[in-house]
This record gives C-alpha cells, sequence and structure tokens, in this order.
C-alpha cells in the first residue's frame, strides 16, 4: 500500500484536501445538450436506441422492458417520502453535442476537462495516480477511455456499455440481464427500457486485472434522468477491483437517478466493487437533491468465487439502495462493506440481501449508519439461506451513530434460514457522539467538526479500511464535509 | 503578572452553585496544589477552566495570560496553551492514539499560525517523548484509549502534555487509580515538565501525590472555597488531621 507517491497523486491529494468546506460540486458546465424529447413512451425508447446505433436485438430488449415497465408501479415499502416523479415531465437522454469518438484526451472539449479539474481530480492527472484506468462517463456518453492500451494487452475489457454493444455482442447477450432481470423491479425496468450508456467490464480467464478500473459519473443537464448501466464479468480464476465515484452538480429540481449493476463472478473469480456516492443531497432546508434508486446486484455464479461491495453513501436526497451477492457456488463468498451518512434531510433506506444457494456459502455484512440532522437513515438487509446451502455462515453487524436529537436510525433485518445447519449471527448498536468525547477532542485543541469527523472516521474505520488507499482519502474528507455543521 | 488570576469565582453546574468565591493565582513557574475532600468542587474548577459546556460562571472572574477565560471557546484555550490532563481520559473507538495525537497537535499548531506536522515527524516526536513514559508502539497504534489500563491512561495523557508544551497545566486526580509504581512514573514525567515558563495546578484527594510533585503552594478547597493555604507542609498536616479539622477551623 505505501509506495512512493507520485506528483500527480500529491496533486490530487492536496486538491481533494482543499475540498475541505460544504457542497463544492455544485458548478453547472455550460456545454451544449442534445436531448431526447420530454417525458417517456415507445418513442424515446426507440430514439435513444437510434442514437447509439443499437443493433436491433438491443432495442427489441428495451422495448420488452418499456412494456413491462408500464404495468409495475412504484415500490412504496422503503421508509423514504418524497413527492410523486411525474415520470412524463423528464428527460431520458442527454448528450454532448457535436461530440464524436475521441482517440486522445487532447480531441476532449476542454470545458469538460475544466470540470474534471474543479473536481478535483484531474483526468489527466487521474490516468496517472496510482496506474488507475478512468471511463469517464460525461452525462450519458463517454467521452474519454483511457488506459485502454494496456487493459488490451492483459486482455481486459473496460469500455462504454455503448460500444461493447456494438464491438462484444455476444458477450453482452450472453449476460445482460442476467442478474438483474429486465422484470425485477420498478427502477431497474426503467433502466432497462431507457439506459443511456454505462461501464462494460470483461476480465479473461485467469486474468488479474492489472490496475483499478475507475469510472466518474457526473449529472449535468438539468432536469435529465441518469440512467447507467454497468456489466462487470471476471472469468474463471480472474480478479477485478472496481472504483464508482460520484458527484453531481446543484441543482434545485429533483433529479432522478436509477442506475443497473451487474456483476458475475464464474468460477473462482473475486470482484470487488467500491463506490463513493456523493451526489447533490438537496439544501440544509431539504430542498432539491438527487433520488438515487439504485439496483446493484452480483451474482458468485461459479464455485469458489468471491464478490465484495464496499460503498459510502454521503449524497442523495434519497438512497435506495441494496447491493446484493447470489451465492449461487458452492464456497462462494459475499461481503458488504457499509457507510451511509444522513445529514440535514437526507432519507437513506440502504442494505443489502445476501442469498445463500450453494453449500459452505459464507457472507459478511458491516455496517455503519450516521444520522445527523433531521435526516433519517435506515440498514435493511435480508440474508436468505435455501434449503441446499448446507453449512451457510453468515454475520452482520449493524452500528449506528447519532448526532444531535431530530434523526433517526432504523435497522430492518430480514433472516430466512430454511437449512437447519445455517449459522447466522446478527449484532447491532446504537450510539451517540458522547459529549465526553467531544469535550476531550476540544480540551486537545481540535474543534468541533473535525472532533466530529475525527470520532465519525473512527466509528467508520473497519469500512474505510476495505477501500483502496486512494478512494479512502477522499472518502475520509467527505464524511467530515458531509456531517458540517451537525454539531452546536 | 500572574498567569492564571481567579477573582471571587462562583459557578453553577445545572442551576447549582458548586464554587462559591473562589481566590486563587499563580506565577509563571510555579506549581500549585489544590486538595480537597470528595465534593468540593475541585473537578469542578478543572472543567472551568477547559471551557467545559455547562459549567456557568455567575460572579467572579478567571483571567488567564492577561485574558477574560470566559471568552474562549475550550480549542482556542488549549490553543493558547491551557492544558487539562484528565481524571477520566475518554475512549474514542477507531481512531488511533497516534492519529489523534497528530490531529491535535496540528489543530493547535493551526491555531496559532505554526507549521504543521507531517505523520513522520508526529511519529520521530512523539517516540522521543514516550520513551520516558513507557508508552509502548503498540499503546501509539491502538485505538485511543480503548483497552487501556488506568495507568496508562494516565500516562497518555502526561504524554500529551509533554508534546504539547502547555503554559498552563491543570492535572485533574491524575493520581487517581495508580499504582505506586504508575504514581512515581507519572510523577516524574509531570516533574520532568517543570519549568521557569509553565504553571501547574495540581488538583488531588491524597497528600500521596504530593510526595513526588512537591508544590510551592498548596490550597485547601472545601464546600466550594479555599478554606486554607500554605506550603508544602500543609499536605502533611491535612493527612494527620484530616479535612474536617482544618475546614472547620476556617469556619
Amino acid at each position: 500500500m505505501s509506495k512512493p507517491m507520485s506528483s500527480a497523486a500529491r496533486d490530487t491529494k492536496k486538491q481533494v484536501a482543499e475540498l475541505g468546506e460544504k457542497y463544492k460540486y455544485g458548478f453547472v458546465t455550460d456545454i451544449e445538450m442534445e436531448r431526447a424529447p420530454k417525458g417517456l413512451s415507445e418513442e424515446t425508447v426507440r430514439y435513444i436506441s437510434a442514437k447509439k446505433d443499437e443493433p436491433d436485438w438491443m432495442l427489441q430488449w428495451r422495448l420488452g422492458a418499456f412494456a413491462r415497465w408500464q404495468q409495475m408501479r412504484e415500490p412504496t415499502w422503503a421508509r423514504v417520502h418524497y413527492q410523486k416523479i411525474d415520470y412524463q415531465n423528464a428527460y431520458y437522454y442527454a448528450a454532448p453535442k457535436n461530440i464524436p469518438k475521441k482517440q486522445s484526451l487532447d480531441e476532449v472539449d476542454p470545458k469538460l476537462l475544466e470540470t474534471y479539474s474543479k473536481l478535483g481530480i484531474p483526468l489527466h492527472e487521474q490516468m496517472v495516480l496510482a496506474g488507475v484506468a478512468v471511463d469517464a462517463v460525461f452525462d450519458s456518453v463517454s467521452v474519454a477511455t483511457t488506459f485502454k492500451a494496456k487493459l488490451n494487452e492483459a486482455g481486459v475489457i473496460f469500455c462504454p456499455i455503448s460500444e461493447a454493444i456494438r464491438d462484444y455482442p455476444e458477450l453482452v447477450k450472453k449476460y445482460l440481464g442476467t442478474v438483474v432481470p429486465v422484470t425485477d423491479n420498478f427502477f431497474a425496468t426503467l433502466n432497462s427500457a431507457v439506459f443511456s450508456d454505462g461501464t462494460f467490464v470483461y476480465v479473461p480467464k485467469g486474468v488479474r486485472c492489472p490496475m483499478e478500473l475507475s469510472t466518474y459519473f457526473r449529472i449535468n443537464a438539468s432536469e435529465t434522468g441518469q440512467f447507467e448501466r454497468t456489466l462487470i464479468i471476471a472469468d474463471e480464476g480472474s480478479y477485478v477491483s472496481y472504483l464508482e465515484g460520484c458527484t453531481a452538480p446543484k441543482r434545485d429540481e429533483n433529479q432522478l437517478h436509477a442506475a443497473v449493476v451487474e456483476l458475475v463472478a464464474l468460477e473462482g473469480a473475486e470482484i470487488k466493487y467500491s463506490t463513493v456516492q456523493n451526489w447533490y443531497p438537496g439544501d440544509e432546508n431539504g430542498l432539491g437533491g438527487i433520488y438515487n434508486f439504485v439496483t446493484k446486484r452480483g451474482d458468485c455464479r461459479g464455485d469458489r468465487s468471491k464478490i465484495s461491495w464496499t460503498q459510502v453513501e454521503t449524497g442523495s436526497a434519497i438512497t435506495w439502495k441494496y447491493p446484493s451477492c447470489i451465492l449461487r457456488g458452492d464456497d462462494t463468498v459475499g461481503e458488504f462493506f457499509s457507510i451511509a451518512i444522513a445529514n440535514n434531510f437526507q432519507q437513506a433506506d440502504t442494505g443489502t440481501k445476501m442469498i445463500h444457494l450453494g453449500k459452505n456459502t459464507r457472507s459478511r455484512i458491516i455496517s455503519k449508519g450516521i444520522s445527523a440532522g433531521q435526516a433519517n437513515n435506515t440498514y435493511r438487509g435480508l440474508v436468505s439461506v435455501h434449503p441446499k446451502a448446507t453449512n451457510a455462515r453468515n454475520y452482520t453487524q449493524c452500528d449506528s451513530l447519532l448526532i444531535g436529537s431530530k434523526c433517526g436510525a432504523h435497522t430492518v433485518p430480514y433472516i430466512e434460514a430454511r437449512n437447519p445447519s445455517a449459522r447466522i449471527e446478527h449484532e447491532a448498536t446504537t450510539s451517540k457522539i458522547a459529549d465526553d468525547q467531544l469535550f476531550y477532542c476540544l480540551q486537545r485543541g481540535i474543534g468541533q467538526e473535525e472532533a466530529v469527523a475525527l470520532i465519525v472516521n473512527g466509528f467508520c474505520k473497519e469500512v474505510l479500511q476495505q477501500l483502496p488507499m486512494e478512494f479512502a482519502v477522499e472518502a475520509q474528507k467527505l464524511v467530515g464535509i458531509s456531517l458540517e455543521g451537525s454539531v452546536g | 503578572m500572574n498567569m492564571l488570576e481567579i477573582k471571587n469565582l462562583h459557578v453553577a453546574v445545572g442551576g447549582k452553585e458548586i464554587l462559591k468565591g473562589l481566590t486563587l493565582s499563580i506565577g509563571a513557574g510555579e506549581v500549585h496544589a489544590v486538595m480537597g475532600p470528595n465534593g468540593s468542587g475541585k473537578s469542578t474548577l478543572a472543567y472551568l477552566l477547559a471551557g467545559r459546556a455547562g459549567y456557568e460562571i455567575t460572579q467572579g472572574s478567571v483571567t488567564y495570560c492577561g485574558e477574560d477565560l470566559n471568552t474562549l471557546a475550550p480549542e482556542e484555550r488549549a490553543a493558547k496553551g491551557l492544558f487539562l490532563a484528565m481524571q477520566y481520559p475518554v475512549e474514542i473507538p477507531g481512531v488511533t492514539t497516534l492519529t489523534f495525537l497528530k490531529t491535535a497537535l496540528n489543530a493547535q499548531h493551526r491555531a496559532r499560525g505554526e507549521k504543521e506536522f507531517d505523520a513522520m515527524s508526529v511519529l520521530k516526536l512523539v517516540r522521543k517523548k514516550a520513551e520516558a513514559l513507557k508508552v509502548s508502539e503498540d499503546m501509539l497504534k491502538r485505538a485511543l484509549n480503548v483497552g487501556f489500563s488506568g495507568g496508562e491512561k494516565k500516562r497518555l495523557e502526561i504524554l500529551q502534555m509533554a508534546l504539547f508544551e502547555p503554559k498552563l497545566a491543570v492535572l485533574d486526580e491524575t493520581d487517581s487509580g495508580l499504582d505506586i509504581d504508575a504514581l512515581k512514573l507519572v510523577a516524574e514525567g509531570v516533574n520532568a515538565l517543570r519549568s521557569p515558563s509553565r504553571a501547574m495546578l495540581v488538583i488531588t484527594h491524597y497528600q500521596r501525590l504530593l510526595n513526588y510533585i512537591v508544590p510551592d503552594r498548596i490550597h485547601v478547597l472545601a464546600h466550594g472555597k479555599i478554606v486554607a493555604e500554605g506550603g508544602k507542609e500543609l499536605a502533611h498536616e491535612l493527612e494527620a488531621k484530616g479535612y474536617e479539622h482544618i475546614a472547620g477551623k476556617a469556619a
């Protein structure tokens, strides 16, 4: 871990450090947008598919999803409250205009590069930083894909999913929708109909991906839903670590975000998926902010495979998200490490599902929920052991930390054991930042906000440790930033 | 000018008056002890000086280095060199001792407009000071005070005092819960920090600690007031005759 830092890494870290106040990502880049007509209809779906030059099978797949979606109802079981979404009053496709495919960064609109530099994570430096390849998704169309050559050498495919549909149709057909079926749930079905772009990763047999793969997402066009689609396939005996980071510009209208992420781990493969989510959470009065309805699921399809989710959720007005693992193969392992922070009027209903199907399957859930202001934070998790899953084991630890007296923390564990050999442990704690802890820090010269950040980072440590180092630094800063003004 | 000037201090906690007209002053280079029985207001004095929320001055004043202490936030007092070694050091899970020390040291330096340390120089500095106090490398890597023994916690308090180099150090019952070896070690640590530019206020219930940290002056606190004052020999008189005798004589 402690390799010498490149100057780019130092600069990036410095810039991350300078993000030390409030929500810094509240800016809008003025880049001309090409949009689908407002509203959602079969025409919209056809428009999007045509824009992406998709083959007919893809269009049919989308239309099938759309037909299904029209018969579905928005779920209401989560502990979140929001104004009814008018699906006809939004745009479903927006792309920066006049951007043909770029071969190098030099061809990218300088304004776009400026956006990245405002984010404190310039793309040029990202390329150098610890060997991270960045597939930059700007609103809906990928405009820069880097480090492709090196990945090609290893045989790793890392590209926009729209490209994969054209260039690797057999792989996409074989795996798309096999982890999150088209009919899975309201938001996933919507995504299947209108997804604009996203990331595709394929790691061939026995290959250890030579670098961490990273995608930075941005929502930029006003009133445009963001429908990302990610598909990662780790073939037998391979390994890949994928980082996803999100920031969004400040807007008053609520913006819908409904992504779908599918992971497939074949025999002996391992996928590590890390997220730092910092969508705009709305202001101190609860106005605006992103609605984040995400379906993330991994399938440990082959024996001895492993999928590990790590998430740091600090943003969004509404978070509805349950990264899950289907432990289908024997001796498979699923992990979920989560930090969910809700401040002001944010609402988070997040957790995981561990579905034990195979023998000797193991899962571990470590969830840290932090509530401040008037926010509500719910952990909702399912551990399900099916009849054939002999010797399944699960360990769940849910810790909640409350800051102030107007927020709420809720833990809703569902446990289903249908095999008598199952061993399931669940531990839960709820605590408050104690006055004496705060006073101790103050007495040693540490100001209130820094003290809260320090104590909360300590509380989250087990999860932060799971993040790749570059991400961990940013995540620690975010933890501090997102809780500013929560005490005193 | 005295470093600390407390005049006719009345302090209420939760509406109840605990200190009732306390007057005390300490000059640079001096070590004073405040002794008193349980409930006399010793810890209230310590917390009031450090600026803990809920301790309200209802009358009188406290001046520190010429400034009205009441106008300063607790972290400002710390940056200006006021240190309180606590009777019950607090545990902070998940935050390593070293991280905490670095955060605190840099926060103080930043507040004073001084240069901040990187992780490596903090480690070097801490190691240098830790050796004499037998604070092990392992302790520095563990979460702050979590699972520390009573002796370890108190040694860590003194280590922080050595690290922050305060102008005024208040030691609140630093001897409580220590066996004789630990007490000696802590006292040696404190004595090593005696300096012409530093003042100390040692708060204790027992005379025992004062055998090792010999004060220039002793104040006896009872019922929220100083009821007797004297040199180091007063401690022995107290030990022999008890607080009731002294407090009673004053009343």
